[in-house]
C-alpha cells in the first residue's frame, strides 16, 4: 500500500493547540539549544540550571528578573503595535537610544528640582524623541514606500553612534575617569525603586501600557481600523480608513512607548547615560511579540520569561565565561521553533494510503445540501 | 457535428475524487477525450471542472481514481509529469510572467533545451507555429504589455510549443470579445484537423454547441453524463447542469429614471502601472436606472469605478454627485454620501479574509452612531447587525465568529452585496458581482441589484458577460482601452455583433452603422 | 587624482564583502525569498572563514567552509520559509539573532590572533594602466573572483535557461509551478547558494580586509546589502556600483579620522548608515508609485499549490 502525505490548511485551530504549540516550540528550542551548547563543550545541565537558579532561584535572582522584563514589556508593546499594523519596526532599540539621550538631555537642560515635573519632562522629552526617530521611518513608508525594516534598522546605528558621540564627547563626566558616561543624575531625576531591590516604578508603565493597549486594539475603533489595516490596507482604504495618516501615527507612538521605555531604564536603573546602554532590549522585544503572538496581555508573561534568560545570560557570562551575545542563539533558535510552529497552526498533515478511497467520510452531509 | 467512429481515447479518467478542507470537489467522475475532438465539459461555477482538469494537469493529486494515458497508467506528481505526456493546460488565468518576454515564456519549465538559451531558434519556431495555427504574437514583447487576447495567444502557443496533444482550454472565452472567440474558434478547429484533443471548459450554452463534439457535465462535484453535442439540446443540458428545470428570467419592472445622482464629465486616470486607464469618460447614472458597462476585461472598468469612490486619483475631468462636486475627494465622503461599491477583488479589496463575519460587517460602518459610541465598538451591536444581516441576505455561514476566508464565493459576494445595500446607498457601483457564483446565487445577487434600482438608487453594473448586461441594463455603456466607445439607449435592441465591435474598439456609430439592424439576440 | 587613487582602491577593498552580500541576496530574492539574516550569516561566514584558515593555515580552505556554513544557513531559513511556509521577515531576523550569537561564541577563543590570509596579487599588464590598474588590479584573487561573479550573474540572469527558471519563480511561483518548474527545488537551491555567496562576503572581512575575527566585525554590512539590493533593483552590475558607493563612503569616514579631522568619530561612523537611508529614499521617490521592474513579483511570499481561491 503506497502511503501519502497531504497538507491541508485548517479552516480553524483548536484552541488547545493555541496553547500547546508555543510551548512545544520554546521547548525544542531549548533542547537544540541544549545540543548547541553541547557541542560548544559547554556542558547545558549546567547552564539551563545556571540560567533558572539565578534568575528564579531566589528573590534577588527574581527581582533582576523583573527588572530586565520591564523595559522588554514596553518595548514590545512598541514593536506589537506597528506589526499590527504590518509596519516592521525593527528599530526600537534605536528608538529606547533617542528616549535616553532625550531624557539625559532634559536632566541636563531643563533639571527642575521635583520628582514628578521631573518625571513628566522626561517622560515627554523621550516620547517625543522616540516618536520623530520611528515616525521619520514611518513617513517615508508611507509617502514613498521605502522599505521600513531597513531605515528602522540603519536608525538603530545612527542613534548608536549618537549616543556615543555625547557620552565620548560634550557630555561626559569629567569626574567620570575617562568612561564614556555622562555624570550620575540628580536624585529628582530618579524613579523610586522598592522593596529594597532594583525594581523602578517602570514596572507600572510595562504594566499598564500592555493593558491600556488590548483596551484600544479591542474595544475602540481606532484599534479596529489599526487590525483591518494589518490584515487588508487594500481594504482599509476601500472602506474610507487612510492608511498613510496611520502609518505615520502608529510609528511615532510605538516609537514614543520604546523611548519611554528607554527613559525608564534610563532614570529607574542606570542614573546616567553611558555607552552601550542598551543590552538589545529593541531586538529581544521582537522575539517577545511574536512569541506572545502580539496579544498585549501575553506580552506580559513573555518578557518575564525573557527575562529569565536574560538574567541567567550575565550569570552565564561571569560563571560560565560565555560572551552575553550568546544568548542571542537562545533567542534566535527559539524565533526559528516558534516559526516552524505557526505551520502546524494553520496547516494539518494527513496521512492518507494511495490507491482506495480514503476512510474518512465527513463530507457526505455537505455535499446532499 | 459528424459522427466519428469511437476511436481510442488519448487520455481516460476514471472514478476520480478529491476533496478539499470540508470540500469534495470531485467525487467518482470518469471522463475521456479522444483524438479530432471537442470535448466540452459544462457545469456551473463550484461544480468541478477546473479542479478535475487541474488534476489531469498534475497540479493536483487526486485522493483516490485512475488515470490513463494512451493505455498506460499514470500517476502525476506535478505538472511536469502530465506535460511529458502531452497534456497542455491554458488557465483562466494565464499561466505568463508578466515582466518576461513572450519567447522567454515559450520555454518555461522546457526541458532537453540546452543551458545557453537559442534565442534564434525559438523565435523561429514561435512564428511557425503561430502561422500554422493562426495565433499571431510578437515574440520578443513582454507580456504586460499584451492585451488579454494576446496573451491568451501566447499561453495556448506555449502548449503546443511542448508538443501538447491534449489541450485543456478553461473558460477560454470569457475574456474575449465576440469576435476574438470566433477567431480562437478556427484556431480550435485546426489544432482538432490535426487530431489533438480539445477539453472546453465553458458554461456558456451557444459555444459548446457549436464547438464540441461530446458535452460532460458536471454537478456539485459529480458526473451527471456524458452526451454527444449532435443528439441534445441546449435546454437538456441546461437542465442536467443545474439539475432542475429552471428558466431563468428576470422580472425587471419599467421605471422612469430620476435624476442625475453621478455625473462624469471627461475623466482620465492612470492604472495601476502608470499607464493612462481612463480616458476621458463621460456619463452620468440616473436615479432608477441601471447603467451596464460592456468590455473585455481590464478595459478600464475596474480603474473607473475606482475613480468614482475616491480610491483612484482624478488626472483630469470632474465628476458631480447630486450637483456637488466631489472630484478627487478621500474614500470617506463617498462612502458618507452615499456611494457604494462592490469590488470584483472580493477578499483581496473588499473583504478581511482573517477576520470575522461581524468584524467584516461594520467596515464600511464602524464609526456609525449604531455600533461605535465616543471611539468604542460596542460588539454587542455588531453582533446584531451581523446576525441581521446573515439572516436577511442568506448568508450561509457557521457563526459570527468565522473567518470570512472560510465562506464561499457566493457567501462572501451575499455578505458583502448586505454590507453595502444595507447603508442605504443612493448609488451602487457592482463590478462582476455574479462572477464565480453558482445559479441561485447569481440570481440573487441580480435580484438584490434589482430590487436597490426600484428604491430609487442608480445602479452601474460592470460585467463580461453580455447576456447579464442586456437582461438587467437600462444603457449600456461599451468600453474598450479605457474609453467608452459609445453609450446605448436600448441595448437590448442593438445586435450583438455592434456591441462586439464596440468592444473591440469601433466607435458607436460606426458599429451599428457595419452591424446588420434588426432585434438583439435570444 | 593623486589623492582619489588611494581612496578608491580602499573603496574597491571595503566595499567588496558588501559586495558579495549584496550578489547572494539578489540571487536568493531572484527565487523570491526574502533573507534578512544577512548579518548573521557574514558573521558566521567570517568565523568559519577564519577559525578553517586559523587552522589549516590555508585561506581558501577558510572560503570554502565559509561558503559551506553559508548554505547550511540558507538550507535552514529555505526550510522555513518553503516547506513551513514560516514569515520570512521574521525568520531572517531569527538567523540574524542566531547568526550573531553564535559567531562570538563559537568566536570566543579566536578574539585576537591573526592570520596571513590573502595577499595582493597584481595583474600583470592590467595593474600597470594608470588609475586603472592599482585601483582595481591590485588586489587579493577574492576580489577578483568578484567581479567575475558580477559579470556571471549577468549573464547568467538573462541569457541561460536556469536563469530564466529562477526569474520566473520568482516573479509568478503559480505559473512557474505550471510550467513544470519545481518552486521548492529552485527556492531551496538558489536559498542555499545566495546564502552560501553572502557567508564568503563575511569570510571577506575576517580573512581578507582585517585578517582577524572580532565579534560583530560586519557591524551592519548584512543590513546595508540588503538595502542595496533594491537600490540595484536586482542588477548585480549596479549592485557592484552601489557597494563600491558604500565602501567609498567608509574609506572616506576612516581616512578622515586618520587624518585627524575635528569631527568626533561617531559623527563620521554615522555615514554609511544615514546613506543608506538617503539612497533608499532616493531610488523609491524615483520609482514612484509604480511598480519597478526587476522586483521579483512575489518576493517574500509563500507558496502552496492546493489552496484554492
Amino acid at each position: 500500500m503506497k502511503l501519502s502525505i497531504k497538507v491541508e490548511p485548517r479552516l480553524e485551530t483548536p484552541r488547545m493547540l493555541g496553547i500547546a504549540i508555543p510551548v512545544i516550540s520554546l521547548a525544542a528550542a531549548l533542547l537544540s539549544g541544549a545540543v548547541f551548547l553541547f557541542f560548544m563543550g559547554v556542558s547545558p545541565f549546567q547552564a539551563y540550571s545556571t540560567i533558572i537558579r539565578s534568575s528564579l532561584g531566589d528573590a534577588y535572582g527574581l527581582s533582576e528578573t523583573v527588572v530586565k522584563a520591564i523595559p522588554l514589556a514596553m518595548a514590545a508593546i512598541a514593536v506589537m503595535l506597528s506589526f499590527t499594523m504590518l509596519i516592521w519596526n525593527i528599530g526600537a532599540e534605536g528608538q529606547i537610544f533617542m528616549g535616553a539621550i532625550a531624557a539625559a538631555a532634559a536632566v541636563r537642560y531643563l533639571f527642575v528640582d521635583n520628582h514628578l515635573a521631573m518625571f513628566a519632562i522626561m517622560f515627554a522629552a523621550a516620547g517625543i524623541a522616540g516618536g520623530i526617530w520611528a515616525a521619520i521611518a514611518g513617513y517615508f513608508r508611507a509617502r514613498w514606500s521605502v522599505n521600513e525594516i531597513i531605515t528602522t534598522l540603519m536608525l538603530n546605528y545612527v542613534a548608536m553612534n549618537l549616543l556615543n558621540y555625547f557620552v565620548y564627547g560634550p557630555w561626559r563626566d569629567p569626574a567620570s575617569l575617562g568612561f564614556p558616561m555622562t555624570a550620575p543624575f540628580p536624585d529628582a531625576a530618579r524613579l523610586p525603586s522598592f522593596w529594597g531591590t532594583r525594581i523602578h516604578a517602570g514596572l507600572f508603565l510595562a504594566i499598564l501600557f500592555p493593558l491600556i493597549f488590548w483596551v484600544i486594539l479591542r474595544f475602540t475603533r481606532w484599534g479596529y481600523e489599526i487590525r483591518v489595516m494589518g490584515e487588508n490596507p487594500k481594504a482599509a482604504g476601500f472602506a474610507g480608513m487612510s492608511y498613510i495618516k496611520n502609518v505615520v501615527f502608529v510609528m511615532f507612538l510605538s516609537g514614543a512607548i520604546a523611548g519611554i521605555a528607554g527613559m525608564c531604564e534610563l532614570s529607574g536603573l542606570q542614573g546616567r547615560l553611558q555607552h552601550g546602554f542598551s543590552g538589545g532590549y529593541g531586538y529581544t522585544a521582537i522575539i517577545v511579540a511574536w512569541l506572545a503572538r502580539l496579544h498585549p496581555i501575553a506580552i506580559i508573561l513573555v518578557s518575564f520569561l525573557m527575562g529569565v534568560l536574560l538574567v541567567g545570560g550575565e550569570t552565564l557570562q561571569i560563571v560560565m565565561r560565555l560572551p552575553l551575545s550568546s544568548m542571542l542563539v537562545l533567542q534566535g533558535l527559539i524565533l526559528f521553533f516558534v516559526l516552524g510552529g505557526e505551520f502546524f497552526r494553520k496547516f494539518r498533515i494527513r496521512i492518507l494510503s494511495g490507491g482506495a478511497t480514503p476512510p474518512i467520510a465527513t463530507t457526505s452531509a455537505k455535499e446532499e445540501k | 457535428m459528424d459522427a466519428r467512429a469511437p476511436s481510442k481515447p488519448l487520455v481516460r479518467m476514471e472514478k476520480i475524487t478529491k476533496r478539499f478542507t470540508g470540500v469534495t470537489a470531485n467525487l467518482d467522475v470518469d471522463f475521456d477525450v479522444r483524438p479530432g475532438e471537442v470535448h466540452a465539459l459544462l457545469g456551473e461555477n463550484g461544480a468541478g471542472k477546473s479542479t478535475l482538469m487541474n488534476i489531469l494537469y498534475g497540479l493536483y493529486r487526486p485522493d483516490s481514481g485512475v488515470l490513463t494515458i494512451e493505455g498506460k497508467d499514470v500517476s502525476f506528481s506535478s505538472p511536469r509529469d502530465a506535460i511529458a505526456s502531452g497534456i497542455g493546460m491554458v488557465h483562466q488565468h494565464f499561466m505568463l510572467i508578466p515582466s518576461q518576454t513572450v519567447w522567454e515564456n515559450m520555454i518555461l519549465g522546457l526541458e532537453g533545451l540546452s543551458s545557453v538559451l537559442p534565442k534564434r531558434a525559438i523565435r523561429e519556431r514561435i512564428l511557425e507555429l503561430s502561422s500554422r495555427y493562426g495565433l499571431s504574437v510578437d515574440p520578443d514583447a513582454k507580456i504586460w504589455q499584451l492585451s488579454i487576447g494576446e496573451q491568451q495567444r501566447v499561453a495556448i502557443l506555449q502548449m503546443l510549443y511542448r508538443r501538447a496533444k491534449i489541450l485543456v482550454l478553461d473558460e477560454p472565452t470569457a475574456v474575449l470579445t465576440p469576435q476574438e472567440a470566433e477567431h480562437l474558434f478556427v484556431t480550435v478547429r485546426q489544432m482538432t484537423s490535426e487530431g489533438h484533443g480539445i477539453v472546453f471548459i465553458s458554461h456558456k450554452m451557444d459555444e459548446v454547441m457549436g464547438l464540441s463534439h461530446r458535452v460532460t457535465i458536471l454537478r456539485k462535484g459529480r458526473l451527471v453524463g456524458t452526451v454527444d453535442t449532435a443528439s441534445t439540446t441546449k435546454e437538456k443540458l441546461a437542465e442536467m447542469m443545474i439539475g432542475q428545470k429552471m428558466i431563468f428570467s428576470i422580472e425587471k419592472k419599467e421605471l422612469q429614471p430620476g435624476k442625475p445622482v453621478i455625473e462624469c464629465a471627461s475623466v482620465c486616470a492612470l492604472g495601476d502601472r502608470g499607464i493612462p486607464a481612463v480616458s476621458r469618460a463621460t456619463f452620468m447614472i440616473r436615479e432608477q436606472e441601471i447603467l451596464g458597462v460592456a468590455g473585455v476585461a481590464g478595459n478600464g472598468q475596474q480603474e473607473l469605478c475606482e475613480t468614482l469612490v475616491g480610491l483612484r486619483k482624478v488626472e483630469s475631468g470632474a465628476i458631480r454627485v447630486n450637483n456637488e462636486e466631489l472630484t478627487n475627494s478621500i474614500p470617506k465622503t463617498f462612502i458618507d454620501k452615499g456611494i457604494h461599491y462592490i469590488p470584483a477583488d472580493r477578499k483581496g479589496t473588499g473583504l478581511v479574509p482573517n477576520m470575522n463575519v461581524s468584524e467584516n460587517s461594520i467596515l464600511k460602518r464602524y464609526w456609525s452612531r449604531a455600533v461605535s459610541k465616543k471611539g468604542f465598538i460596542d460588539w454587542k451591536e455588531v453582533f446584531s447587525f451581523a446576525r441581521g444581516l446573515v439572516s436577511r441576505y442568506n448568508v450561509s455561514t457557521p457563526s459570527m465568529e468565522t473567518p470570512v476566508r472560510n465562506l464561499s464565493g457566493g457567501n462572501l459576494q451575499k455578505l458583502m452585496l448586505g454590507r453595502e445595500l444595507s447603508d442605504s446607498p443612493i448609488a451602487i457601483l457592482a463590478v462582476h458581482p455574479t462572477w464565480g457564483l453558482d445559479v441561485a446565487a447569481t440570481k440573487f445577487v441580480r435580484e438584490q441589484l434589482l430590487a436597490a434600482r426600484e428604491a430609487g438608487c442608480a445602479v452601474l453594473l460592470v460585467s463580461e458577460d453580455l447576456d447579464e448586461l442586456l437582461a438587467m441594463s437600462d444603457r449600456l455603456a461599451v468600453m474598450c482601452k479605457g474609453e467608452i466607445m459609445g453609450i446605448l439607449d436600448s441595448p437590448a435592441e442593438t445586435p450583438v455583433e455592434a456591441i462586439g465591435l464596440m468592444m473591440a474598439g469601433t466607435p458607436a456609430e460606426e458599429a451599428l452603422a457595419s452591424a446588420p439592424r434588426g432585434g438583439g439576440k435570444s | 587624482m593623486e589623492i582619489l587613487i588611494p581612496i578608491l582602491t580602499a573603496a574597491v577593498r571595503s566595499g567588496t564583502p558588501i559586495l558579495y552580500a549584496t550578489l547572494g541576496e539578489i540571487v536568493t530574492e531572484k527565487g523570491g525569498i526574502l533573507n534578512l539574516g544577512l548579518e548573521g550569516i557574514m558573521l558566521l561566514g567570517a568565523y568559519a572563514g577564519f577559525a578553517v584558515s586559523y587552522s589549516t593555515g590555508n585561506a581558501w580552505l577558510g572560503i570554502a567552509a565559509a561558503f559551506f556554513v553559508g548554505t547550511l544557513l540558507g538550507l535552514v531559513h529555505a526550510f522555513i520559509c518553503v516547506t513551513l511556509k514560516g514569515n520570512q521577515v521574521v525568520s531572517g531576523l531569527a538567523m540574524t539573532m542566531f547568526g550573531t550569537g553564535a559567531s562570538s561564541l563559537l568566536g570566543r577563543n579566536f578574539v585576537g590572533f591573526t592570520i596571513p590570509g590573502l595577499n595582493k596579487i597584481p595583474v600583470p599588464l592590467l595593474s600597470d594602466i594608470p588609475v586603472i590598474g592599482p585601483v582595481l588590479f591590485n588586489h587579493d584573487a577574492l576580489i577578483y573572483c568578484s567581479y567575475a561573479l558580477v559579470f556571471f550573474l549577468c549573464w547568467f540572469f538573462n541569457s541561460t535557461r536556469q536563469g530564466l527558471y529562477l526569474r520566473a519563480t520568482g516573479d509568478n511561483p503559480r505559473a512557474a509551478d505550471a510550467m513544470g518548474i519545481s518552486v521548492a527545488k529552485t527556492r531551496y537551491f538558489y536559498t542555499m547558494v545566495g546564502a552560501g555567496i553572502v557567508a564568503v562576503g563575511g569570510a571577506y572581512m575576517s580573512v581578507a580586509y582585517t585578517k582577524m575575527w572580532a565579534e560583530h566585525m560586519t557591524a551592519g554590512r548584512g543590513w546595508i546589502a540588503v538595502a542595496l539590493v533594491i537600490f540595484a533593483i536586482w542588477n548585480p552590475a549596479r549592485a557592484a556600483f552601489g557597494a563600491y558607493l558604500f565602501g567609498g563612503v567608509e574609506a572616506f569616514q576612516l581616512r578622515l579620522q586618520a587624518a585627524g579631522t575635528t569631527i568626533p568619530a561617531p559623527i563620521l561612523m554615522m555615514l554609511p548608515y544615514l546613506m543608506t537611508i538617503g539612497v533608499l529614499l532616493f531610488i523609491s521617490i524615483k520609482k514612484g508609485k509604480g511598480i519597478v521592474f526587476g522586483a521579483p513579483a512575489s518576493l517574500g511570499l509563500p507558496f502552496f499549490r492546493e489552496e484554492r481561491d
